[in-house]
């Protein structure tokens, strides 16, 4: 047996790699599921079916799919263009911190004012966040991975800070800061249910994105920028600039989420706004291809399984942190296998151009 | 004010510990043309790993040995993503970072789910009451031994230099004979077991038991810390003790009257914006590794 590259590669091997990335998800957590004494079957239908079966899990899932529609747009706009700005979390709680401070200090505004007020502070606030990283990037040339990576306990820091001091609850002495005039709140699609406006505007900007990116001129110079970007300056395209601009979006995209989060859901700030939607922001772009439809989907199937752990950690006695590793393993096993693509398995020596070294697999 | 500098610098060389040891390992890795963001979760997988056996075996150095093998194996898939299969580098470190911690956390939670949180057998600090010289093992061992010796691998053995040509220009490499893949996987693995050690370092020489979140952003430091010290490995130590000096005194300052009004988390986000400041004064223009971020298939 053989392993050798593959010339080209067919069609159906995408969609067969996807699937079998799921097969292999299910058996590698099928152990520690069995190690928490519950059966993998019943776990896998409680992450997946079991929230889609009743109105109010639909609703659930779409609730827990909203804070990631943003951040993973943002990433996805992001590493598009070749701008790994893996600092969505420390943007997103940016954008809650700036949405709170017309909430706390504006109590008064109605709805009209104090909803794009809120919405827009907070865009400004992930943008101010993820200024100082794009900008050393452009202008001296420092790795965007590590500047981003490493505002984010600067911002859960920041946080925290305004928590434990000026913002500290005025009522009980908790750190979490007053709740917010009452102008702020998101309203809700349907009566009784949870689900607010924050998921419609975050549908609308996958619509926006995809737009810009399949229809414009700009999302043509944007493909180009991160597919190939020698070939795009050399076409006069100025990928800089565009990694620059693209980096300040996905900073606002964020940052926007992050006011969504608090106006729709919470209506005050606390520590544990973020519950890493950041970092789960990298997995919904990169299995959903950075394109905006695959955003929108990930981010539903994430929704399902975050809402499942849930459920399953109350009837099953199964931790929730479970959803996280079958998320993480799901993005390394589509990876992996995408990757893998690249390979095909061989029975037999070729017979015709046997000893050709070019064949051999590298390893 | 009588400014207590030696206890300053002897916290500095205590903080500094993990972080040149999962510096170094990072720096191992990205010498072989890897970036690897997984090291928040190895140092994380190694601090709880190490914590589990040191607490059911009471022995720290199973809990060392341990937190090593649960490094080699993180560092062998981070191999198999990025080397044989040429994953995204980004991609398969963040990935990687997800998954170790969330299955770190998970253990913890199935475990210690009443939250009485046991204290693990520790390492005990040498010297004591020699000021500066009252330290843990594995500072002395960091400092003496490991950076000198890595040092003295990385410019003088052939695998120092192989590892060198494999980051620099795979292609020649390979040509010369170097076998690219399997260099880049022992480099993959030997720097996750470090940083595996510097992460065990925190639960069984600082605190002596494990608490969520850590590692708390020490693996990204480490990343920035190995572009500050351009690939070399005494910059890279000391830039290590410059984040070490200003978190100890962050500590120090916090306990100082003069200070109390300053917000403690200010204080504690202080050695970030100092690392990100040093970037950017001394990280312009550095050279990366020639393949960097590349993985190396042959045309």
């Amino acid at each position: 047996m053989k392993i050798l590259l593959r010339a080209g590669e067919s069609r159906w091997l995408a969609p067969a790699a996807v699937l079998g990335a799921v097969v292999l998800t299910l058996l590698l957590t099928a152990g520690p599921i069995r190690l928490a004494g519950a059966n993998p079957v019943a776990a896998y239908q409680r992450y997946t079916i079991n929230p889609l079966t009743t109105p109010g899990g639909i609703g659930d899932v779409l609730l827990a799919a909203t804070p990631l529609l943003f951040t993973g747009l943002a990433v996805a706009v992001a590493f598009r263009v070749g701008y790994f700005n893996i600092g969505a979390e420390g943007q997103f709680l940016a954008g809650a911190i700036a949405a709170t401070i017309p909430g706390l200090y504006l109590p008064g505004l109605p709805a009209v004012l104090a909803l794009p007020l809120a919405a827009a502070s907070g865009a400004l606030g992930g943008l101010i966040w993820g200024f100082l990283p794009a900008f050393l990037k452009r202008r001296a040339h420092i790795d965007e991975v590590v500047t981003t990576l490493l505002l984010n306990p600067v911002a859960l820091l920041l946080v925290q800070g305004l928590l434990n001091g000026p913002w500290r609850n005025s009522e009980t002495g908790f750190p979490d800061s007053d709740r917010y005039g009452a102008g702020y709140t998101l309203p809700t699609l349907a009566e009784g249910s949870r689900v607010h406006w924050g998921f419609v505007i975050g549908l609308a900007l996958v619509v926006v994105v995809f737009v810009v990116m399949s229809f414009t001129p700009l999302g043509l110079r944007l493909r180009a920028a991160g597919q190939s970007p020698g070939a795009a300056r050399f076409s006069g395209i100025r990928v800089t600039t565009l990694q620059f601009r693209s980096a300040l979006v996905s900073g606002a995209l964020a940052g926007l989420g992050g006011a969504v989060q608090v106006l729709g859901v919470q209506h005050q700030l606390t520590a544990s706004i973020s519950n890493g939607y950041g970092y789960t922001g990298v997995v919904v772009a990169t299995l959903g291809a950075l394109t905006a439809g695959g955003v929108l989907l990930v981010s539903l199937l994430l929704g399902d399984i975050a809402v499942g752990a849930q459920n399953a950690s109350i009837a099953l006695q199964l931790p929730t942190q479970m959803g996280a590793i079958v998320s993480s393993t799901l993005l390394l096993a589509v990876v992996a296998l995408l990757a893998a693509r690249r390979y095909r398995v061989v029975l037999r020596r070729p017979f015709v151009r046997r000893r050709s070294t070019a064949e051999r697999k590298d390893a | 004010m009588d400014f207590p500098l030696l206890a300053v610098l002897a916290a500095t060389l205590t903080i500094a510990t993990p972080l040149v040891w999962a510096a170094l390992g990072a720096l191992i890795n990205e010498r072989a043309g890897i970036l690897n963001l997984g090291i928040e979760g190895t140092m994380y997988a190694g601090a709880f790993v190490g914590f589990l056996t040191a607490v059911t075996t009471g022995n720290p150095y199973l809990g060392l040995g341990t937190a090593v093998v649960a490094g080699l194996a993180a560092g062998a898939l981070m191999g198999l993503l990025t080397v044989t299969l040429g994953v995204n580098q980004h991609v398969a470190g963040i990935g990687t970072t997800l998954l170790l911690v969330a299955a770190c956390d998970f253990t913890n939670r199935l475990l210690f789910a009443t939250g009485t949180q046991q204290a693990a057998a520790s390492f005990e600090r040498w010297f004591p009451g020699l000021g500066v010289l009252a330290q843990y093992p594995m500072t002395f061992v960091a400092f003496l031994v490991l950076a000198p010796v890595l040092w003295w691998v990385l410019r003088s053995t052939g695998f120092g230099l192989r590892l060198h040509a494999v980051g620099e220009n795979p292609e020649a490499a390979d040509a010369a004979g170097i076998p690219v893949a399997r260099t880049r996987y022992a480099a993959l693995m030997l720097g996750s077991a470090l940083m595996a050690v510097g992460g065990s370092f925190l639960t069984l020489s600082l605190l002596g038991s494990f608490t969520l979140d850590i590692v708390s952003g020490r693996g990204w430091i480490c990343i920035a810390l190995v572009i500050f010290g351009r690939w070399k490995v005494w910059p890279v130590v000391a830039g290590a003790l410059l984040f070490g000096f200003t978190d100890a005194l962050q500590l120090q300052l916090a306990i100082t009257p003069m200070f109390s009004g300053v917000p403690n988390e200010l204080l504690i986000a202080f050695p970030y914006l100092v690392v990100i400041a040093a970037l950017a004064v001394w990280g312009r223009k550095v050279r990366y590794p020639g393949a960097y971020l590349t993985p190396y298939r042959r045309a």
